[in-house]
């Protein structure tokens, strides 16, 4: 890396941020749980098995059609948990407040996380409030961690979509993405386009409950998108994964914006949305367990595990998808920050 | 802006499935087309047109990203002025990653403190301009379709008396740096896939003079991949025909003389001048620079900057990738040295350049 500071571009959830951990912290922090690089660590305890998440949240603006900084850290960590097949039983909530921060809309955030808390069924059992002086933070920084149970065998991973797996989604894609960019932008957006965060841990449990062990693997696109977490399946696994544009579910509002701003909705966030790779003889069951439920109502089948990679590590491995108009490209992780474009 | 459901109708399967296999029985031969527009770089390999398209028709990239024919000399003034201490640079996101002689870049320079704010319109410049005393620069980057809205905002700023907004300007225009390209007999070019938004402001009658000249096909085309398809059918229609006409398959946008209020809204603001394009070197012409009526909001005025001349970084091919005389895998620096997270070359950093497509969409 050529520089020696951060940059914005580490943060991203694409490649870069993936080098800042590879170069950073894994070499230091060496160990086997950390280095499988999944949305939470799964711990063993005796008999139990317990999953473990921490994540940190800064959003600008604070407050979103569909959402805030609070419900996003709820629904966020809730998430990571659930991508490992968790039960959540607990959230623990961290803030970091700047100075003169507006006591009304702290207070919002709280009734934000407290009503998504209830509403997902996981409770805020622990938490710590710090305050800097003003400009050492910007308004608000909330970090939440979270535990779950994880079923008894439930083993998921990134790295275990074998040849003709189905890819699952559960449903529209960069709604959250487009959101905050359009906020960030000052573009009004159709007033259908808001972000998409919500809780997965019933979608998946409803998953697990039709298909014990047809589930191999599951992933929340949040930043870097569907690419990103399906490269890193695809490269995890050593396989070459085929999706299918016409069968990708993108609102039209988020589609204009993504074209105005030069932007793929494959690289864009989203807060409440899960790739699954299963067993392809369980995906009708699969998707209908998802749509059963108010998360996944627009699950569809995105593509197949097609072919196995070469034997060197991920030589082979890509993500493909055959366009709506009968051709092909390439899918690639996020790089950096998505920069919208001049012309 | 098209509507979802129109857009659905420029990306029919069986549509594009149909005008393939037309161009497969048509074309006469191997023909090297040059899609000319960087947005037309993207979408044919967003949609995987290639893939459409028989092994005789091989589509070129040309010098037509904004950001990868801006000179080197140009970005280090960019980025130089970005660090000088009070000034705050509010640029088009697509510069940030941009390299320097130095290898520094925006987002480096302002991981150093400088002040960056990327913004969505030269307009967004002129907001923040109202909010502060500090000198607000903005790259003026782009061709005509780009350049009437920022002289659209110059005029405004005047208006409003906000000196304190001032252009880099390296605007180019593209139909000298198309006649220069074509002059170059190295360059074996059979058609000329036109770029949609810049003929609307130019219109039809800008080609004309290429289809004299130098004997080849121009067609016009809009950016869905019908469009594009049949565009490349009717360049290899010509080709099969020795014919060499200027056709238009975006007259949904495009007319014959153009915009003329946007040609005459850019002759208010700017005046033309020689120009250093990457890889292409100086075209006569083929630049714009801000009247001296305007000299107030001209940044090179303002901090007395005089031209820099700098040299390729080591390795890059980008000059030749943009001229279309190797493609980016012959570069040694390509997905090597060079990739979308470091960039060495500008046309691995816009999200239009042609390298950036090729390492984003690659083979399949």
């Amino acid at each position: 890396m050529s520089s020696k500071k951060i940059l914005l571009d580490h943060g991203s959830g694409g490649v870069a941020s993936r080098n800042l951990i590879e170069e950073i912290f894994l070499p230091r922090l060496d160990n086997p749980i950390l280095a499988q690089f999944e949305d939470s660590a799964v711990l063993q305890s005796g008999a139990a098995r317990l999953a473990f998440t921490t994540d940190g949240y800064v959003v600008d603006p604070l407050f979103f059609p569909g959402g805030d900084i609070g419900k996003l850290a709820v629904h966020g960590t809730i998430n990571d948990l659930a991508m490992q097949g968790a039960h959540p039983i607990g959230l623990s909530l961290a803030l970091i407040i700047e100075e003169g921060f507006a006591m009304a809309d702290l207070e919002r955030i709280a009734t934000s996380i407290g009503q998504a808390s209830r509403e997902s069924g996981v409770p805020v059992v622990t938490g710590d409030t710090k305050v800097v002086p003003r400009g050492k933070a910007d308004k608000i920084f909330i970090t939440t961690s979270g535990v779950g149970t994880v079923p008894d065998g439930l083993v998921l991973g990134s790295g275990m979509a074998r040849e003709g797996d189905a890819v699952l989604l559960s449903g529209t894609i960069g709604d959250h993405g487009v959101t905050i960019m359009a906020a960030r932008a000052g573009l009004a957006l159709q007033s259908s386009i808001q972000s998409d965060s919500a809780p997965l841990h019933r979608l998946v449990a409803a998953m697990l409950q039709q298909a014990p062990g047809a589930v191999r693997c599951l992933r929340d696109p949040t930043r870097g998108g569907v690419a990103t977490v399906l490269s890193e399946i695809a490269i995890k696994s050593n396989v070459r994964i085929e999706i299918n544009e016409k069968n990708l579910p993108i609102r039209p509002g988020v589609d204009t914006a993504c074209e105005m701003l030069g932007l793929d909705p494959l690289h864009l966030a989203n807060e409440g949305k899960c790739v699954v790779i299963a067993d392809p003889a369980h995906a009708e069951a699969l998707l209908a367990a998802m749509r059963a439920t108010r998360e996944g109502r627009d699950a569809v089948m995105l593509g197949h595990v097609t072919g196995a990679g070469a034997k060197s590590m991920g030589s082979h491995a890509k993500v493909v998808m055959n366009t709506a108009i009968g051709g092909a490209r390439i899918i690639n992780p996020l790089s950096g920050e998505p920069l919208p474009r001049i012309c | 802006m098209l509507s979802g459901q129109i857009a659905d109708g420029f990306r029919d399967r069986e549509l594009a499935g149909r005008l393939s296999e037309r161009i497969r029985e048509t074309v006469p031969g191997p023909l090297r087309i040059m899609e000319v527009c960087g947005t037309h770089t993207m979408a044919i390999f967003r949609h995987g047109i290639r893939s459409l398209l028989p092994d005789e028709v091989e589509l070129i990239s040309g010098p037509g990203c904004p950001v990868c024919v801006t000179s080197g000399g140009d970005i280090d003034q960019i980025i130089d002025l970005a660090s000088t201490p009070g000034v705050i640079l509010a640029t088009f996101g697509d510069l940030v990653r941009v390299p320097g002689s130095n290898g520094k870049n925006l987002a480096e320079a302002r991981a150093e403190g400088a002040q960056v704010e990327i913004v969505y319109s030269p307009a967004d410049a002129l907001k923040i301009a109202e909010s502060t005393d500090r000198p607000v620069i903005f790259p003026a980057i782009g061709f005509e379709t780009t350049i009437p809205v920022i002289a659209a905002t110059v005029l405004e700023a005047r208006q409003k008396k906000l000196g304190n907004l001032m252009l880099l300007v390296s605007h180019k225009v593209v139909p000298p740096a198309l006649d220069a390209l074509l002059g170059d007999p190295e360059l074996a070019i059979d058609g000329l896939l036109c770029p949609g938004h810049v003929s609307a402001i130019i219109g039809e009658q800008a080609y004309q003079p290429i289809t004299e000249q130098f004997h080849i096909p121009c067609v016009i085309a809009g950016f869905e991949p019908i469009d594009i398809l049949s565009a490349v059918y009717r360049i290899v229609s010509q080709a099969r025909e020795g014919r060499a006409e200027v056709e238009n398959t975006y007259n949904r946008v495009v007319t014959k003389n153009g915009n003329a209020r946007a040609r005459a809204m850019i002759d208010l603001v700017f005046a033309p001048c020689d120009a250093d394009w990457r890889g292409l070197g100086t075209i006569p012409g083929s630049g714009l620079a801000l009247r001296e009526e305007f000299k107030e909001h001209d940044a090179r005025k303002y901090f007395d900057l005089k031209p820099v001349s700098v040299p390729e970084p080591r390795g890059c091919r980008c000059g030749e990738i943009l001229t279309g005389k190797v493609r980016p895998p012959q570069c040694p620096l390509f997905n090597t040295r060079c990739t979308p997270t470091s960039p060495v070359g500008p046309c691995m950093v816009s999200s239009e350049g042609t390298c950036a497509a090729y390492s984003k969409y690659g083979s399949v």
